[in-house]
């Protein structure tokens, strides 16, 4: 949309060209802030181990090669395991696909219950359940363990499914909730008294509105579990560590000699699925974010 | 705007306005749907099985949302009272529960470690949210003066915001290490003496934290705002323009108070942003050097997962929860109340 100036006439005298200049200098120099750590991040991905320790942080690589995207993909160590990233990238989709799919739906059909087909104490439900979002996962660390052990699900992808499907709920059913709270409830009263039901209402009716808010939840969704640390490090054991904590553990070891290539190219590797969903659908993104922005 | 979703919580102005700046999708086909299918295909019933077939509906709801709620008690309540009763006991590396009353806290607030993790977050904490907030108004306004390229460069200075900082924290502690970094980078220029060792300097490393954390979640103070300023009314401005008012101070005068509220949304989400820091300070200086650059969250990860000081790791849990709840409970008070006066 439009600027808060919108309204105002544009000037042209020479004043006002010098002030444009300096406007878009400095919004460069923040981009140039921005940007620079993914540039060190890709220059430094494409170097051989010889141009590193010649060159400096930001030369560009003069023969680029994909010796270390390959080395990091299935060679690197990551303690006594050197098959490189692939297989933790894997874990995370592992782990991110259920986790996405299941808590979308789970907040779609909560989200439209607490709205359309309201029962008493819907509003206590939804107030309990929101509380969630706001919540530092610290407290729930060691009875999650406790109970992932229980569960036979301790260090499994599984049991991080569970884990990430639990705790995304109250995100997810924020989300469908305030979307579907702007739907008008004259569609549901109209089908009602035609006779359809929970059901059919919800497929026929209400999912086919539903696509953008689906989009918003899903990128919402698989960004925070592609990213998570926290729960990955503290509940996944060695082959089942999702992406993030075996990112972590390669560019902490201490052994051997520091392959800087190997960790940027491991960590583009990581990077690299949230980037893209982020370039291609950023708006969608922006607005999940404005949303569910209580979540650190 | 009936098929944008409408704000997080009823009654907040300012998001309303971010929601209304975003580019909307393609509408649901309204039309279509005000004659859906199910009108067609299913046959009216007498009265009194309507009734039945209705309490059956609203059970059903109830029925669906269950198991999610059931989860929730669980999984959150019922593991906070867990942690809150396993910080009153002596549990170790394994979880007892004999009660042993506030011996965890006094021995938590004894420990030089949890001072100086609770003296980096205030620090921390403070200038996150004061320099984030700067860095983040002054890009919004910058952004507003009708730029060429305006998407590309909002781009740019959100994706941090996108990617784990596990990710980003790898470019980030190549730049910051004194060796390979800009030290050495200006060093190279031919500054020989030139100094920027923070993250092995145990006095300086939080800095770090500071100057990453910024770097992270900036661009997004800069969403909030700019979403904001698209929604503050533009005939306001004018007058004030056509009154002689200069530009900076309409937006000192009118435009940035006319979104006060975002202010308040910015600096809480910011706070909990900031107590909740984990991976920034694992992948930035784990924490070190030795401890001098620990938060809460790391130290409770540490207490439990490495040093097996379950309880004490339990009672900085909940010394977190308090620290969010005086952050998160005021806020949503005022929004409340706020919410109710507006309707």
């Amino acid at each position: 949309m439009s600027s808060s100036l919108s309204a105002l006439p544009r000037t042209h005298t020479p004043g006002a060209r010098a002030l444009r200049i300096g406007l878009y200098l400095m919004l460069a120099l923040f981009a140039l802030y921005y940007i620079t750590p993914l540039l060190v991040l890709v220059a430094t991905a494409f170097k051989t181990p010889d141009e590193i320790r010649t060159g400096s942080l930001l030369s560009l690589p003069l023969a680029p090669t994909l010796d270390a995207w390959r080395t990091a993909w299935n060679q690197a160590c990551i303690g006594a395991d050197c098959r490189g990233l692939a297989p933790y990238f894997w874990n995370s989709v592992a782990i991110a696909v259920p986790g996405v799919l299941l808590s979308t739906a789970l907040g779609a059909l909560n989200g439209f219950a607490l709205t359309k087909f309201r029962f008493r104490g819907a509003n206590v439900v939804f107030g309990l359940m929101l509380f969630g979002s706001f919540l530092p996962f610290q407290l729930v660390l060691l009875p999650m363990a406790q109970t992932l052990g229980f569960l036979g699900m301790a260090g499994t992808t599984q049991g991080l499914v569970l884990v990430h499907v639990v705790y995304g709920l109250a995100f997810t059913t924020l989300f469908f909730r305030n979307y579907y709270v702007s739907l008008p409830d004259e569609l549901v009263k109209a089908a009602i008294i035609d006779g359809a039901g929970f059901v059919q209402i919800f497929t026929r009716i209400i999912l086919p509105m539903s696509p953008p808010i689906i989009v918003v939840t899903v990128i919402w969704q698989f960004t925070q579990i592609w990213n998570d640390f926290l729960f990955g490090a503290s509940f996944a054991a060695g082959g089942a560590q999702p992406i993030t904590v075996a990112l972590n553990n390669l560019v902490n070891t201490t052994t051997g000699v520091k392959q800087y290539n190997v960790d940027m190219a491991g960590a583009l590797i990581a990077g690299l699925p949230t980037l893209i969903v982020y370039v291609l659908a950023g708006r969608y993104f922006i607005r999940g974010l404005t949303a569910g922005s209580v979540k650190g | 705007m009936a098929t944008e979703e409408s704000p997080p919580r009823e009654g907040k102005g300012q998001e309303v306005m971010v929601q209304q700046t975003m580019p909307e999708p393609a509408a649901p086909a309204v039309p279509a749907l005000s004659t859906p299918p199910a009108v067609s295909t299913v046959r009216a019933v007498p009265d009194g099985d309507r009734r039945l077939a209705d309490s059956v509906q609203r059970h059903l709801s109830k029925l669906v949302v269950a198991p999610s709620f059931a989860a929730v008690l669980l999984f959150v309540y019922g593991f906070i009272l867990w942690t809150a009763y396993i910080s009153f006991t002596r549990s170790r590396m394994l979880p007892v529960y004999g009660f042993d009353g506030i011996d965890a806290y006094v021995r938590l607030w004894s420990m030089t470690r949890w001072n100086v993790a609770i003296g980096n977050l205030l620090l921390f904490g403070s200038l996150f949210i004061l320099i984030s907030l700067m860095l983040g108004i002054i890009l919004a306004v910058l952004l507003d003066q009708r730029v060429r390229a305006e998407g590309a460069l909002r781009t740019i200075y959100l994706y941090p915001m996108a990617l784990s900082f596990i990710v980003t924290g790898t470019a980030w502690k190549w730049i910051l290490n004194p060796d390979i970094g800009i030290q050495a980078f200006v060093r190279g220029l031919g500054f020989e003496t030139f100094r920027f060792d923070w993250i092995i300097n145990d006095q300086m490393a939080v800095y770090t934290l500071v100057i990453a954390g910024v770097w992270q979640a900036s661009g997004f103070v800069m969403a909030l705002f700019l979403a904001a300023l698209r929604g503050v009314d533009q005939e306001i401005v004018k007058a004030a323009y056509l009154d002689g008012a200069s530009l900076p101070r309409i937006y000192w005068g009118i435009v940035l108070p006319s979104i006060r509220p975002v202010f308040l949304s910015a600096i809480v989400i910011l706070a909990h942003l900031a107590i909740k820091s984990f991976d920034l300070v694992v992948a930035l200086t784990g924490g070190g050097p030795g401890y001098a650059s620990d938060l809460p969250a790391t130290f409770m990860y540490e207490m439990t997962f490495r040093r097996n000081q379950i309880a004490i790791g339990a009672a900085s849990a909940m010394m977190m929860l308090a620290t969010v709840m005086a952050v998160i409970v005021p806020y949503l008070y005022s929004e409340l109340r706020g919410g109710r006066r507006v309707q």
